[in-house]
């Protein structure tokens, strides 16, 4: 039986044109641009000036905050400009050109000894000096994530769920990078010492799961779930729900309820940190979407312009109408494809159409789709007319800081409602209410 | 190819940026589907004058819609086919005698009073189509209660004049008997009543069609029969439960209520757990007004009064939240631990 959560829905996959696609590597491009906040968290200071020169995994920002992570060079090169840049969530934020002299040049990460001898802190300083964040989309620092569940948790859960339509990059890094995943699930069961792993799976991907098998062997520490295949079962608080049968109380971490969740391709980077001394200076990101001419899966640099990856694949089939950072469910919408990949971008996708069927008068026929499908189990009709009525501190009592934005009832509304939207609104305002 | 800024900008919008392709107007077409089995056994059982009332009732329905919505400078809202749903629904709870002006007047009505005066689809609180009935029917009562018996042959515009008519199965039960009754002829239809309601068989085919096409879910018709089966089972009038039961399910309106009538999207509740609740409280209703009220059906006043909780309901129903416990709603309300905590708010 595969495990799974009460709601949800079932969007075309659209994941035959890449899962079958072995990933390729795509040179580094000429310059990169880096931004200082590819995390959720406090951005980094910038550690270099314009001229200087710097290595492949050099640090190039940081800062004393807690919730935030250096950032590295991602080619060898001279430093261009360091200054205000755009960045895939639409503002200008403080970025750092290089200039790529293509030598390659790598400064490792500094590591006293291996992995196997080192205590629990020092692993998860190295975590942090890697600049590892979770690479599922939401790019929280891990060894922040680390540090708030050590102690408190009894399950690692790996996120291989994958639940969007469209992205392959996980499931490709589970057939090609089984070993890695495999051998960051290892380091991190040091530090969590006396916890059980369990990988989930959508069982859309058997293919995955026997790659996976063959890495784990015989270890016995390790298992894998399947999930049913639906969206949002890659969503942290569904997953653990439906590993664990457990529930993350209202406005408390996945530690409080005994579970920590690693994305499958930020445990691949772990293992890079402390095999190969990489930090987390490249990803897997899918290129796909009906307006991209041969959609790939491309193992390319942070910091390259996602006109590159489209050029890789054979430019755009026709003008795009919409292009998306992230998945056609969460991903966020682009106006330019010059912004640069950053650490949480698992897919860049282009459409020839734009599939956002919108209209002139939305209206609401209370079918009340979108209440049966809410992973939250949110009332999103409801919350709708309160919001739509102004009414704050209604949407605030029947708890719509509780959604996730997932767009499962905006996706499920034959009324073509923009809930997901108005909810985004009605989260600030209601947080707005209880500040003052 | 590149992308070319000079010419335009791709369209950036709020996620997510894919949508179902269902719509009002593809849900409403299902529903239409679905209603065409019960309308082929109407036509078939009642004459052509059934499909003629039928045809005024929808034509009446979508020209009042679209009227109303020039006269406040409303968009056409008509080629959502919601008002056409109205009009089969409303031709369905008609006996096929009544004069030809009475689906105009039921259509006035349901679209004009019910619908859009509350603000038109999804906004009304009670079912529009059922609200008509019970006005023609507290209005024109003898017209609304004149049953013919299935295939008298009558005039296809003229008003009826001398029906020939026969007591209906619900009648007959009224009077706790079952004499005279065939359960062949409730399923096929072949009995007196509304001109949609009578066959349970097509009904229910268009239920099946409607559950497959997952435009309702079963728990509305599955929680109002099986209250209504429990208790007809449990408190036969007469003879063997068994019997009664069946005799209770099949006849009347209950099957176009259940099915069509009590799954109204908008007058009824969108949670689970109320769905259920609103099922089982109409079928409670019904036999109580079929037991001891004065009317020998229940049905459109059951529905009709469940209509008015739909909030309440559904208020009341809401699905536990994510990361609570059990019950953890009850004893915020009433458990003593937060009984300060509440003093502390007010």
């Amino acid at each position: 039986m595969a495990h799974s959560f009460r709601g949800g829905i079932h969007p075309d996959p659209h994941k035959e044109t890449t899962a079958g696609r072995a990933i390729e590597a795509l040179p580094a491009p000429p310059t990169v641009q880096i931004p200082m906040s590819m995390h959720i968290g406090v951005p980094a200071e910038p550690l270099v000036k314009a001229g200087e020169h710097v290595k492949m995994g050099q640090k190039i920002g940081d800062t004393d905050a807690f919730v935030s992570v250096p950032v590295h060079a991602t080619v060898s090169g001279t430093v261009k400009s360091v200054g205000m840049a755009l960045h895939p969530n639409g503002a200008r934020v403080m970025s750092v050109i290089i200039e790529n002299d293509g030598q390659d040049e790598l400064e490792p990460l500094a590591r006293a000894m291996e992995w196997q001898m080192m205590t629990q802190d020092e692993m998860i300083a190295l975590i942090r000096e890697a600049g590892i964040v979770g690479h599922g989309g939401a790019a929280f620092p891990t060894h922040a994530k680390i540090r708030s569940a050590l102690g408190k948790v009894d399950a690692m859960i790996i996120n291989a769920a994958e639940c969007e339509p469209y992205i392959t990059s996980d499931h490709r890094v589970m057939l090609e990078y089984a070993d890695d995943v495999v051998a960051g699930i290892r380091i991190l069961l040091r530090i969590f010492s006396r916890i059980r792993c369990i990988i989930a799976v959508e069982n859309n991907k058997p293919d995955a799961v026997e790659s996976l098998r063959r890495a784990i062997g015989a270890d016995n520490r390790i298992k894998i779930d399947l999930l049913k295949t639906k969206y949002p079962q890659g969503g942290e608080k569904q997953l653990i729900r439906a590993v664990t049968g457990r529930e993350v109380p209202p406005g408390k971490l996945p530690a409080d309820a005994g579970c920590v969740v690693f994305n499958v391709d930020t445990v691949a980077a772990i293992n890079r940190a402390f095999t190969q001394g990489l930090p987390d200076i490249q990803r897997v990101v899918t290129v796909s979407g009906s307006a991209i001419t041969t959609p790939k899966n491309l193992l390319v640099r942070v910091g390259t312009p996602l006109s590159a990856l489209v050029a890789a694949c054979g430019g755009y089939r026709e003008e795009p109408q919409k292009m998306v950072m992230g998945g056609p469910m969460m991903g966020v919408a682009q106006f330019s494809d010059e912004v640069p990949v950053i650490r949480g971008t698992n897919a860049f996708l282009a459409f020839s159409e734009n599939e956002d069927r919108r209209v002139d008068d939305p209206v609401c026929i209370r079918c009340g789709r979108c209440v049966q499908v809410c992973p939250m189990r949110l009332l999103p009709t409801y919350l709708y007319l309160y919001a739509s009525h102004d009414m704050w501190d209604e949407c605030e009592r029947m708890h719509v800081a509780d959604c996730m934005e997932c767009g499962a009832c905006t996706f499920e509304c034959p009324g073509s409602l923009h809930l997901t939207q108005m909810f985004r609104v009605a989260k600030a305002k209601a947080m707005e209410l209880r500040r003052r | 190819m590149n992308l070319d800024k000079t010419r335009h900008l791709p369209v950036v919008t709020s996620s997510p940026h894919v949508r179902s392709t269902d719509s009002v107007r593809s849900i409403m077409l299902d529903v239409l589907i679905s209603l065409l089995p019960a309308l082929l056994v109407g036509v078939f059982t009642f004459g052509p004058r059934a499909l003629v009332l039928t045809v005024i009732s929808v034509g009446s329905c979508l020209f009042f819609e679209w009227g109303f919505s020039r006269l406040v400078h409303k968009k056409n809202p008509i080629g959502d086919l919601s008002a056409a749903v109205t009009g089969v629904l409303l031709a369905f709870n008609l006996p096929v005698a009544v004069p030809l002006w009475m689906p105009v007047v039921g259509a006035l009505f349901a679209i004009v009073i019910v619908k859009q005066l509350y603000g038109g689809i999804g906004k009304n609180i009670f079912n529009p189509a059922l609200a008509a009935r019970v006005f023609l029917f507290l209005a024109w009562s003898s017209a609304m209660t004149t049953w013919t018996l299935p295939r008298a042959v009558l005039p296809w515009f003229a008003n009826v004049a001398d029906a020939v008519t026969g007591a209906t199965p619900m009648a007959i039960l009224k009077e706790g008997s079952t004499s005279g009754l065939d359960l062949m002829a409730m399923l096929t239809g072949q009995t007196g009543g509304c001109i949609g309601e009578t066959s349970a068989l097509a009904l229910l085919a268009g239920g099946v069609y409607l559950l497959i096409r997952r435009v309702i879910t079963p728990r509305i018709p599955v929680a109002y029969l099986g209250t209504v089966a429990l208790l007809s089972l449990l408190f036969p009038k007469t003879g063997s439960g068994l019997d009664w039961m069946l005799y209770e399910l099949l006849g009347g309106g209950l099957m176009l209520g259940a099915i069509f009538m009590a799954t109204d999207y908008t007058t009824s509740p969108s949670t689970i757990r109320g769905q259920w609740i609103f099922g089982v409280g109409c079928g409670v209703i019904t036999i109580v007004i079929r037991y001891f009220g004065a009317y020998n059906e229940g049905v459109s006043f059951a529905i009709l009064l469940m209509n008015a909780f739909v909030w309440m309901i559904d208020m009341a129903a809401k699905p536990r939240r994510y990361g609570l416990r059990r019950f953890a709603r009850l004893r915020e309300k009433f458990g003593a631990k937060h009984a300060g905590e509440r003093e502390a708010q007010k």
